[in-house]
């Protein structure tokens, strides 16, 4: 059944577009949230997004699975996490440069690692179909929503219960608030932040594996454009509040759906621009809720970009 | 690790001498450690898969800086390098770590690109100033923004300026792809070729444009800008503490706008040059990195202007031989980028090895 929608088409899309874009920026904001409520930030997660998407795709098209392509995304991100976060505990070593550096090693090993792979096909993680009430195909596409969405969003409710009602959480924000006060407590801060960033980390990979196995779903070196840096800015702006980033997420889910959702429809005017969106919108929002004079509400005392 | 307050706590000034010699070592020998460390786990990395390093590196040197053709390949990609350094090095004197040189480079060659198509038929004397200074002012206003966002507006800057990093991508993708396309530019849009007399030409004796010299002279100017000026001087207390800064009365807004924009002046310099001296004409070709190694150079010279000159020449023969390994070795061609992972890595892993040797301190020598 075609029905002809007009110009209603674009807010559709754009709904399934930030279903289907958010998911990445879900789990690095995720990651990026916890490990920053540890006191420290992980710049690296694009990296880290770049490699999950390839150790995800090689390993969901070798076994066949694309859940142990998950599992290995998340593994391999909880070791660049932990990379991350040993070399950070040294003294004097700044951990914004780290990020930089991991970063551009993230890139070189995906790219390195990866160049079998952009050719084969890998199975796709499965979806969900929320759209069976409507007969409009445009509406059933837009309410495919894959499984790692509904877990994403899962686990931000997760997070935001943890950090606020459990000892874990407690324990992770005295030591982002305060690594005298965590001494004083008899806890060991460099250990604990290394172990965020890990965590972090897999989060990041989880979020990778689903650029390549879901949504663009294919393996190749423009994979990322930069979602997992985005996922940074984006934690920001939700001041550190898993919940928040759910929300966030969304958002900029939907600007990064302007692009291709406009292209659709036939509008290729300025196509190129409509792709700077997200970029423009997380410059905006960073330049919204910074301030020069006030520290950021909710920012963890110990965080080095607030400070 | 706390230094031991040992009872002679301001270093003595000695001109001359061992004890001179020893504290400037510590900022030449730990960077070069590094460095060879860095190497040794990307040796180590190829050996794991049945490389040879020494291939690797003997090959290398052959496309790098064997011959006077490999030389000049190399100086020709250090060009850029050398002002896309600067980008980084200058913000980084006050504290501030950008990272979107990238940027500033795309845009300031389109700049330059666009003024020379629209001088075309004008005297080479008139449009290639008016190109330089399109493409710097672009540059400047491009990192300089970054840099009044930091200041006035508190904004992240390493993000700001990845983000803008970005968004200079695209807006030159729309630019060169829409409003400037050359029509005939059909594989490849570009804006149209430059008028030939707007091409520059080579050094002299050398196959080498003129980027290069201009490079290495902005290292120098930068240079005697930081450490020979008070406002070098003035950045660097600035950059070692912000409110003592302010309390000096030091216009701290001032310094970070100005650093940035004339970081962001170079690396639209070097766009300048890509369009000018390599390409003939804007187009996507000028998003092939260099602001990125730009970073990489910066933070093994340590930020010293002086010291990015001979580090980007030797990763521009790193990038210049990139082809020849590729094929030889049979290695992808992010081999590079992992090589400049594992030394970015490690070089600022020594950062946490500064101090921690008696033999660059002299005050300690007699102390037990």
């Amino acid at each position: 059944m075609d029905t002809d929608l007009g110009y209603w088409i674009i807010p559709l899309a754009i709904i399934g577009g930030a279903i289907r874009v958010s998911t990445p920026f879900l789990f690095v904001s995720l990651g990026e949230a916890l490990t920053e409520r540890s006191g420290r930030i992980n710049l690296g997660l694009e990296g880290t997004l770049v490699f999950g998407a390839m150790s995800g795709y090689a390993v969901a098209y070798l076994t066949g699975s694309p859940w142990l392509g998950v599992l290995a995304a998340a593994l391999c991100g909880a070791l660049f996490g932990l990379v991350h976060g040993v070399i950070c505990s040294l003294p004097r070593v700044n951990d914004i440069a780290i990020g930089i550096a991991m970063m551009i090693l993230g890139m070189g090993l995906a790219f390195y690692f990866g160049k079998p792979f952009v050719q084969p096909v890998a199975p796709d993680l499965p979806a969900i179909s929320f759209g069976w009430w409507s007969d409009i195909p445009q509406v059933r596409a837009a309410l495919e929503v894959n499984v790692l969405f509904l877990i994403g969003a899962g686990l931000a409710v997760l997070l935001w219960w943890m950090l606020r009602a459990t000892r874990v959480g407690l324990t992770l924000r005295v030591v982002g608030d305060s690594t005298d006060a965590a001494r004083a407590m008899g806890l060991r801060p460099a250990l604990i932040r290394t172990c965020a960033t890990a965590v972090g980390g897999a989060f990041a990979g989880v979020g990778g594996a689903y650029l390549s196995l879901y949504y663009p779903g294919s393996w190749n070196e423009g994979i990322s454009s930069g979602q997992g840096l985005m996922a940074v800015a984006l934690v920001i702006f939700a001041r550190w509040n898993p919940l928040a980033c759910f929300g966030a997420a969304l958002l900029f889910g939907g600007a990064g759906a302007l692009g291709p959702v406009l292209q659709s429809v036939g509008v290729s005017e300025g196509y190129y621009l409509f792709f700077a969106a997200p970029y423009v919108l997380t410059l905006g929002v960073l330049i919204a809720t910074s301030s020069p004079k006030r520290a950021m509400t909710g920012a963890p005392g110990e965080l080095s970009i607030t400070k | 690790m706390t230094l031991s307050v040992s009872e002679n706590m301001t270093p003595t000034r000695s001109a001359f001498g061992w004890a001179a010699l020893a504290r400037r070592a510590e900022a030449v020998v730990i960077p070069i450690a590094a460095l060879l460390a860095g190497f040794a786990v990307f040796s180590l990395f190829l050996m794991l898969q049945g490389k040879s390093p020494a291939e690797f590196f003997a090959l290398v040197y052959r496309a790098g800086f064997g011959t006077a053709f490999s030389w000049e390949n190399t100086l020709s990609r250090a060009a850029p390098l050398l002002l896309a350094a600067l980008c980084v090095a200058l913000p980084a004197r006050l504290g501030l770590v950008v990272i979107g040189g990238e940027g500033a480079i795309v845009l300031g060659g389109v700049g330059a690109g666009f003024a020379g198509v629209l001088l075309l038929g004008a005297p080479a004397a008139l449009a290639l100033p008016v190109m330089v200074v399109a493409a710097i002012a672009i540059g400047a206003l491009w990192i300089g923004a970054v840099g009044a966002l930091r200041h006035y507006r508190g904004v992240n800057e390493t993000i700001a300026s990845l983000l803008m990093a970005y968004i200079a991508i695209a807006l030159m993708n729309h630019l060169v792809e829409g409003p400037l396309r050359d029509p005939a530019s059909l594989n490849k849009p570009s804006t149209a070729p430059l008028d030939e007399a707007f091409r520059l030409g080579t050094i002299p004796g050398w196959d080498v444009h003129w980027g290069l010299a201009f490079g290495v002279i902005a290292c120098v100017a930068a240079w005697v800008l930081i450490d020979k000026t008070t406002w070098g001087f003035a950045a660097r207390i600035a950059g070692g503490n912000v409110r003592a800064a302010q309390v000096q009365g030091l216009p701290v807004g001032k310094l970070i706008v100005g650093f940035t924009a004339l970081g962001g002046a170079f690396a639209g310099l070097a766009g300048f040059f890509e369009v000018a001296a390599v390409h003939g004409s804007a187009n996507a070709s000028l998003a092939s990195g260099y602001g990125y190694t730009g970073i990489l150079i910066a933070f093994l010279a340590r930020h010293n202007p002086l010291a990015i000159i001979p580090v980007a020449i030797l990763l521009a023969g790193f990038e210049a031989s990139s082809g020849l390994v590729q094929r030889r070795m049979d290695l992808p061609d992010a081999t590079v980028l992992v090589l400049q992972g594992f030394v970015f890595m490690a070089i600022l892993m020594s950062e946490t090895l500064y101090g921690r040797f008696k033999i660059f301190a002299p005050e300690r020598w007699r102390t037990a």
